[in-house]
């Protein structure tokens, strides 16, 4: 059975595609967007209240290892494999390294559709793995020089938007608790799958927009947008079972690495290292990954996290 | 004051990334505009389609009204630190204004 909200991002895409007269208005997508990274953020912080949180320190250690890792492993795939410049190689590896808060959100409606649980705390993971690759991102293209605007990163960084939603939305969640959340619920979570299905919808139209340009940039770009994702995946699913998580918790992780950001690091990689051409990292990632995470990847995950859990773990 | 004795003042208008509003706005104050209006535009150019949808695709018009020196040096520093890099359309031209000692 098909999750729904996958179906509506289908929708998107083929509306996209045949040029339908679609465009939801820019504050829409905004609202969406601030509905669900403070949703996500909220229920991490609920199941947060729960847990010690010297007990996650080791877990937030390798998770904010395995986003360092994840560029130095795309950069030179794309610098010599793909015979790209140091900035887009540089700018493309921090995307890859860095996470989709709407890739996570879908895993979310994926486990949830099929009753399968999971450490709820993991949109921490979120907010740990966007990041460092950014900050590596920009070293690769740069080096460590003094010329680079580092407080205007910095600013970039901590203070974007799904930082700031994702950490406020925890912290609100963590001091109210499972009961305090209570009277913002209906709005956070009972409506989630409908904001999320109406994310996805625009998600598509956008996807369609980044899929027509791909066919300027060829081969390497499908190749390095489907086979990233999916090393990602590997990675993330031995540091799951290094970890402990569970089946549900392993493909959260094995999605999270395998996603590819389109907000946080084209802001931050246009502002500092504005060389870079955010057409080639965007259609990697919003063309590309988004679409192959959002219907094949994500049950590809979910797969392999069974073949580590054990027989009978899988469907 | 009638409208016929107004003063000339150049406007210039920059349509370009909202991703780098802040940095242009700080800019553009630096070099002694004293205010400024933004609105959210889409269009497009040579970069392509900007259709404004969503972030990274994301357009402004940034509208100031100064005299002719602050333009020319706005219009300088532009040309030389964001014409390379991002998608951007710059051009001024004379406008009327009351209360000239605003701008």
């Amino acid at each position: 059975m098909v999750d729904p909200v996958i179906l509506f991002f289908v929708l998107g895409v083929a509306a996209g595609l045949m040029r339908a007269d679609l465009r939801l208005p820019a504050p829409v997508y905004e609202f969406l967007s601030f509905l669900l990274l403070l949703a996500i953020g909220l229920k991490g912080g609920v199941e947060l209240a729960n847990q010690s949180p010297l007990a996650l320190l080791p877990q937030i250690v390798v998770i904010g290892l395995m986003g360092t890792l994840m560029p130095f492993i795309a950069f030179p795939v794309l610098r010599f494999l793909g015979r790209m410049n140091r900035a887009d190689s540089a700018s493309i590896a921090a995307h890859y390294g860095s996470v989709s808060v709407g890739t996570f959100a879908v895993a979310v409606a994926y486990l949830n559709f099929r009753e399968i649980s999971f450490e709820e705390y993991m949109p921490l993971f979120v907010v740990v793995l966007e990041v460092p690759a950014i900050i590596i991102g920009i070293m690769l293209a740069r080096g460590v020089s003094r010329d680079t605007a580092w407080g205007r990163m910095a600013h970039e960084v901590f203070l974007g938007k799904s930082i700031v939603l994702l950490v406020g939305g925890l912290l609100i969640g963590w001091a109210l608790g499972a009961e305090g959340v209570e009277p913002i619920a209906p709005m956070f979570f009972d409506l989630f799958k409908g904001v999320l299905a109406l994310f996805l919808l625009e998600m598509g139209l956008i996807a369609a927009a980044q899929i027509s340009v791909l066919r300027r940039h060829g081969v390497f770009l499908v190749a390095f947008g489907i086979g990233m994702p999916l090393v990602g995946a590997v990675i993330g699913t031995g540091v799951s079972l290094l970890l402990g998580l569970s089946l549900g918790g392993t493909v959260i992780v094995a999605t999270l690495a395998a996603s590819a950001s389109y907000i946080a690091v084209p802001a931050a990689f246009r502002l500092i290292v504005p060389e870079a051409n955010p057409t080639l990292s965007l259609t990697a990632s919003l063309g590309v990954t988004f679409p192959f995470n959002v219907i094949a990847g994500i049950p590809i995950y979910h797969a392999m996290a069974g073949v580590v859990h054990g027989p009978g773990g899988v469907f | 004051m009638s409208v016929t004795s107004a003063t000339k003042r150049k406007r210039v208008t920059i349509i370009t990334e909202a991703a780098i509003e802040g940095r242009l706005l700080d800019d553009v104050e630096k070099l002694g505009a004293h205010g400024y209006t933004i609105s959210e535009a889409r269009g497009k150019g040579g970069r392509g389609v900007r259709s404004g949808s969503w972030g990274p695709s994301a357009n402004i018009r940034v509208e100031v009204i100064c005299d002719d020196a602050t333009a020319d040096r706005i219009m300088r520093h532009l040309w030389d630190h964001y014409y390379n890099d991002y998608a951007m359309i710059l051009f001024a031209h004379d406008v009327e204004v009351l209360r000239p000692e605003k701008f």
